[in-house]
């Protein structure tokens, strides 16, 4: 069986393998292996191209840039989601910026370990996807399968614009699949995780599989609930969402991040905009608390949505 | 190891002084549009800097690779920008490099080599540190890359990140710090504490070189041993050059906070003035020749500008307004 952390590291494993170009930078990622294994064995493999950073986010980023100018394909691993903000600089006002400004595009992919696990604490913990959304020139993806973990990481390197890999570190060893895809659906079209027709429940990341234990949970009163895996928040497919909503007529959207400007927030405004008369009910939301991601396990499994607080806002919203 | 380093010739010092020139020139020009209101945005001169930064240009190679800042017209020019692409950009015609997406200082041509800077300051540094990661992998060798940078920039987190990274991995860098004794209005005294810019290399385990900025004929030598050495496997270089900038931040600043001491001490010779006296007292060229050249210059740029005036100006309902190169990633906001 191969977890979604062992198709990280293969999908790594075959652009180095298949493309000269690449070659992969970040902390501890050389011999080591990499904080999460992600990268383990790679420097042996492949000599040269998997190459220890000193602890600067700022100047991995902005090396991934300047190497990518050159034509080389970097993928950057930052520890922890958490620690690209010291390289945010780096990230929305160059490499998001270089294409429109100078026609240059800019190939790299930062990858993310994102999200939250029992104990991480404040700042082991967070979900980044929607303030990279927010500046133009990104390409963000979330993928919440072994599957979408492999071929989207391939795709991503192939994609000539900067790619936010948020990888769900919540699923890394306990999501398994028999085989990796040969074929995917491309990075820009969401998926129907599973059919319904009562609403519609749109999510990405590990809020995946928690959405799908709320629908399974929600069969027991009858009610079929059809959700939406995004597996890309930028660009994010309105086409199937929207789809979706004209079939249920009800939208419940459930992102780990924090509320305010988030993805859900950007899929309400989308449907609420373009797909007011589907409706039949008020769209909501189930977001993690405003507050930063706390440490001890209880109050963890408090601020994150779950399937129990998820199947809850479904019930709500399918009475009203 | 290091092969011995050709000194300064009257040609080199004659044919940096011509980009020096024309540098000299083309910002008064600038200045002087920017007064007619005629550029929108900002304009930011190099004067008292033009030394320097034709000693970083002129001496790299084609295949190098160049990240210029704010003071570095002369550079620019040396490295092979134009006179009619830097008018283009500060005007913002649509037919310069940047078609009026980025102006003024915010240029450049990165499949060139020659890198357009972003705002932030030190993040020229990383980058360029990375362009030369991946000419290594590439298998290149003999290739270096310089950016340059003033005393303020030194106090970012990029410029630290950035030389140590590239130390770590002895890459062939040069970074040029313009030590023009006021970032924006603040002065030194407020910006660091140790004794001398160029104490930095020290402790980042990279070459160090000091040059007199006011003198074109010590910015040349200087940075021909610096891009030697680099060029040679000798690892990142940094460079810092005392020198005064001699106007305002930007056209739009009185200068009003200048320390008329520092005015009149040795960092507040222009550049400019005495490479001429050096040409006319060598006997290389007359006072008159110089003259002529400063005319023919004048002629040329007035009527670049010219000609730019009259380009077609960038067309909000032509820009296809793509912030990615995939077209099918391309967001339509249906309210928008």
């Amino acid at each position: 069986m191969i977890t979604y952390l062992e198709a990280i590291r293969l999908a790594q494993q075959k652009a180095l393998a298949t493309d000269a170009r690449v070659f992969l930078y970040g902390q501890d990622i050389g011999s080591f292996g990499g904080a999460f294994k992600a990268t383990k064995n790679l420097a042996v493999e492949f000599p040269g191209r998997v190459l220890d950073a000193p602890l600067s986010e700022d100047a991995i980023i902005g090396m991934a840039i300047g190497a990518a100018i050159e034509g080389a394909r970097p993928i950057v691993e930052m520890q922890f989601a958490d620690f690209s903000t010291c390289g945010l600089n780096q990230i929305v006002n160059h490499a998001a910026t270089l294409f429109y400004r100078t026609n240059v595009p800019c190939p790299i992919v930062v990858r993310l370990p994102s999200g939250g696990t029992s104990g991480g604490g404040p700042f082991h913990s967070q979900s980044l996807e929607a303030i990279y959304a927010h500046w133009p020139g990104l390409v963000v993806v979330t993928p919440a399968t072994v599957e979408d973990a492999y071929s989207m990481l391939l795709e991503a390197v192939n994609i000539d614009d900067p790619v936010i890999f948020c990888e769900h570190k919540f699923l890394y060893y306990h999501l398994k699949a028999e085989k990796l895809p040969d074929t995917a659906l491309p990075i820009g079209k969401a998926r129907i995780a599973r059919a319904g027709r009562d609403a519609t429940i749109v999510t990405h990341g590990a809020m995946l599989h928690e959405s799908l234990a709320a629908a399974l949970e929600l069969t027991e009163d009858g009610y079929e609930i059809e959700v939406v895996d995004l597996r890309s928040v930028k660009p994010l497919d309105t086409d199937t969402i929207l789809a979706s909503v004209a079939r249920t007529g009800r939208l419940l959207c459930v992102s780990e991040e924090w509320p305010w400007g988030g993805v859900a927030a950007e899929v309400l405004a989308r449907v609420s905009s373009e797909g007011f008369g589907l409706l039949d009910a008020a769209p909501m939301r189930v977001n993690a608390k405003d507050t930063p991601v706390p440490y001890h396990p209880d109050l963890w499994a408090a601020h994150r949505p779950t399937a129990s607080t998820i199947a809850a806002a479904a019930r709500r919203l399918l009475q009203i | 190891m290091s092969k011995k380093i050709a000194p300064v010739t009257q040609s080199d010092f004659v044919k940096a002084y011509r980009v020096m020139l024309t540098s000299r020139v083309l910002e008064e020009k600038l200045a002087g549009l920017y007064r007619a209101g005629m550029i929108k945005g900002g304009v930011f001169l190099g004067r008292g800097q033009e030394a320097l930064s034709v000693s970083v240009g002129i001496q790299l190679r084609r295949g190098d690779i160049f990240a210029p800042l704010i003071r570095d017209q002369g550079g620019r020019l040396a490295f092979g920008d134009s006179v009619l692409d830097t008018l283009r950009t500060y005007l913002g015609s649509q037919l310069g490099s940047m078609r009026g997406r980025d102006g003024n200082i915010h240029r450049g041509r990165p499949r060139d080599g020659y890198y357009a800077m972003i705002s932030h300051l030190g993040a020229m540094i990383p980058t360029v540190t990375g362009a030369l990661l991946a000419r290594r992998l590439k298998g290149e060798q003999g290739v270096v890359g310089a950016t340059c940078i003033g005393d303020g920039g030194t106090s970012t987190g990029a410029f630290h990140e950035g030389l140590n990274a590239a130390a770590v991995e002895q890459l062939p860098l040069i970074v040029v710090v313009a030590n023009n004794q006021y970032a924006y209005s603040t002065p030194n005294s407020r910006q660091y504490a140790c004794t001398d810019l160029i104490d930095k290399a020290i402790g980042y385990g990279v070459g160090s070189h000091k040059a007199d900025g006011t003198s074109l004929l010590d910015c040349l030598q200087t940075l021909r041993n610096a891009i030697q050495t680099a060029r040679e496997g000798g690892g990142p270089q940094l460079v810092v050059a005392d020198l005064l900038r001699l106007v305002g931040h930007g056209e739009h600043d009185d200068f009003a906070y200048l320390d008329p001491k520092l005015k009149k001490s040795a960092v507040g010779c222009d550049c400019v003035f005495s490479a001429e006296k050096h040409i006319i007292e060598n006997g290389w060229h007359s006072a008159e020749e110089l003259t002529a050249w400063r005319s023919e210059t004048e002629e040329e740029i007035n009527a670049t500008a010219d000609r730019v005036r009259r380009e077609p100006l960038p067309d909000p309902s032509e820009d296809d307004w793509a912030a990615l190169s995939r077209p099918e990633y391309r967001e339509q906001y249906a309210a928008s």
